[in-house]
């Protein structure tokens, strides 16, 4: 397993190329360029341009690419329509609470993984490790059984016990452990600082970074979660955004507007954080690449 | 601490470290590692709501030789993984070179290539769907544009459900493995570059020579990422057909949702995991034997 981390050495510096290609690579290279971006935005700025017609404007021959007169009131009328702000609320208590108890407990273990010496915690750490592989799929069922033993199904915090004990935090911010130097540690030490102390005092405010790339891609994560809350979340009541989404697209099957301006409301926020704190995430992307 | 006897020393560091771990590790045992080992009881078992498990030993093997839909699920595994792996491999190691060359736009793109990634599957599966409705989508509509007379009914086809399941896996997922890749090809020395150009190498010998040479441990690290997860798929073929039409786009993971959660069939639905979790572990077992024989 040990070669899975083979990517972890250079926490990615991106903006160092190679050379100036010849003026004809850089022609074909702009033309694959814009290819590529029409490729992966064109989705979007349909789903957008959609949400703001008429239904029946959405599927024209020819295409309409420019809703020539917005209907912005789209925006109002799925707030009326359907129960969004249940699901926002419980995503965003869901992803507040996922995220600290993840950014907590992972740290914290990390810290034991990465820094402190005793019996058998290689062999543990392979675990942790492994579990990564396992797709999820293969024991939501005994997971399911065990929820359902700790009374845990149909409450919110069955999310919350799903998300918040991965093995990837731990494994993220080992990693990162692992660059701070021994000896800083054992300065701290001989200065008397006990372990609780140095992983409180110094290894947490030094790693402010990888926390954020932590916090962030959980975050995203939770949001974006669908089976869990499929599984979990059967009481109407307790709906977080995808699930409501995909309920509102049941009901109202025909209503191809109102269906994309449900679909940017629940991507907007996403895109948002993203944006704001990008550099962190393409960070802690690259430098565990284990995800899902 | 040096005055403190070895053996009292590393107790104590035992205790510390385990406290470190306890509050993370209690909820990855409790949620993780007792599932993953259950699975091993349970799939042995006959199970529904009712009731506990009853041992019947193979019994469940048995039926899943017997049982079609399996056969469909496993074979559609298959099917989307062997034309999900090479295509994710081969656009995002082609996006990820695109972007390690000195254009203006780099940047921009390299954000934008990740929105697919961190858009919820709701949304992208919905966007999809409509951009390939057969009659009025956008995208048949370019088809028919461009000459084709009887373009693909995509997800109302038995035939195109699944190719279009794939194409926007790949779509979703090239952004992320592209980054993986820029941050391997970024550990290539530039001189070995500038080494192969002094000795007249053309674009390509330079890519089959220090480039991929160079990408070798990315490019199996990747490969085995993108492996695991294609055998995995679940959740875009869940949203996007559900299964649909009829069986053809039907995969194991599905399968096991159906028959755990929608049939309640705890023990046969175990069994079926384990065959995927089989399949997940051999894949990988497989790739790092080959792997660790190249390098030698």
């Amino acid at each position: 397993m040990t070669t899975l981390l083979a990517v972890k050495e250079d926490p990615v510096k991106i903006d160092v190329p190679v050379r100036r290609p010849s003026r004809a690579w850089r022609v074909l290279g702009y033309l694959a360029l814009g290819v590529a971006s029409v490729g992966v935005l064109l989705p979007f700025y349909w789903m957008v341009m959609s949400s703001l017609k008429t239904n029946n404007e959405v599927f024209t021959v020819p295409v309409q690419w420019i809703a020539t007169d917005p209907v912005w009131s789209n925006y109002a009328e799925i707030w009326r329509k359907s129960d969004m702000t249940t699901w926002l609320g419980n995503t965003v208590f869901l992803a507040a609470v996922v995220t600290f108890l993840q950014v907590l407990t992972g740290s914290f273990a990390a810290y034991g993984f990465a820094k402190i010496r005793f019996p058998g915690r290689d062999v543990l750490f392979l675990a942790y490790i492994g579990t990564l592989a396992v797709p999820w799929a293969s024991y939501m069922v005994p997971q399911f059984v065990m929820m359902t033993k700790l009374q845990l199904t149909d409450t919110l915090w069955s999310i919350v016990a799903l998300q918040a004990f991965g093995a990837l935090g731990v494994f993220m911010m080992k990693q990162f452990y692992e660059t701070i130097p021994d000896e800083l540690l054992d300065a701290a030490r001989i200065d008397g600082m006990n372990e609780y102390g140095i992983y409180r005092r110094i290894m947490l405010p030094l790693s402010v970074p990888a926390l954020a790339s932590l916090a962030l891609i959980t975050l995203v994560t939770t949001w974006n979660d669908y089976l869990g809350p499929l599984l979990y979340l059967r009481s109407p009541d307790l709906w977080t955004i995808q699930i409501g989404l995909k309920s509102f697209i049941g009901q109202y099957n025909a209503e191809y507007a109102l269906i994309m301006t449900g679909s940017v409301l629940s991507v907007l926020p996403v895109v948002v954080i993203f944006l704001a704190g990008q550099r962190y995430f393409v960070e802690g992307v690259a430098t565990t690449g284990l995800k899902g | 601490m040096t005055t403190m006897p070895v053996r009292r020393r590393r107790w104590r560091n035992t205790a510390v470290g385990w406290s470190f771990l306890l509050p993370n590790f209690a909820g990855f045992v409790i949620l993780t590692l007792v599932p993953v080992g259950l699975l091993f009881y349970y799939a042995f078992t006959e199970w529904d709501v009712f009731g506990g498990a009853t041992w019947t030993g193979l019994d469940n093997f048995r039926q899943m030789a017997r049982d079609t839909s399996f056969w469909t699920a496993l074979t559609n595994t298959f099917y989307y993984s062997v034309f999900h792996i090479p295509l994710t491999l081969g656009v995002s190691l082609a996006l990820a070179l695109l972007l390690n060359k000195k254009l203006r736009g780099v940047a921009f793109f390299r954000t934008v290539a990740f929105f697919p990634y961190i858009t919820s599957i709701v949304a992208i599966a919905q966007i999809w769907n409509m951009l390939l409705s057969p009659g009025f989508g956008p995208v048949n509509e370019v088809l028919r544009w461009i000459g084709v007379d009887n373009p693909p009914g995509w997800t109302t086809s038995a035939d195109w459900s699944m190719p279009a399941v794939i194409l926007v896996g790949t779509w979703r997922d090239m952004g992320y493995y592209m980054l993986l890749f820029l941050a391997g090809l970024q550990t290539i020395p530039a001189q070995l570059h500038e080494a192969a150009l002094v000795d007249g190498a053309n674009p390509w010998q330079r890519f089959l020579a220090v480039t991929l040479p160079g990408l070798r441990p990315t490019t199996f690290f990747v490969t085995v990422l993108i492996t695991i997860n294609s055998f995995k798929v679940f959740d875009v073929i869940l949203v996007m057909t559900d299964g649909g039409p009829g069986q053809s786009t039907l995969v194991l993971s599905q399968y096991i949702f159906q028959k755990g959660f929608e049939e309640n069939q705890f023990g046969y639905a175990s069994a079926v995991s384990i065959v995927l979790f089989a399949i997940c572990f051999l894949v990988t077992i497989i790739q790092f034997v080959v792997n660790k024989r190249r390098s030698e």
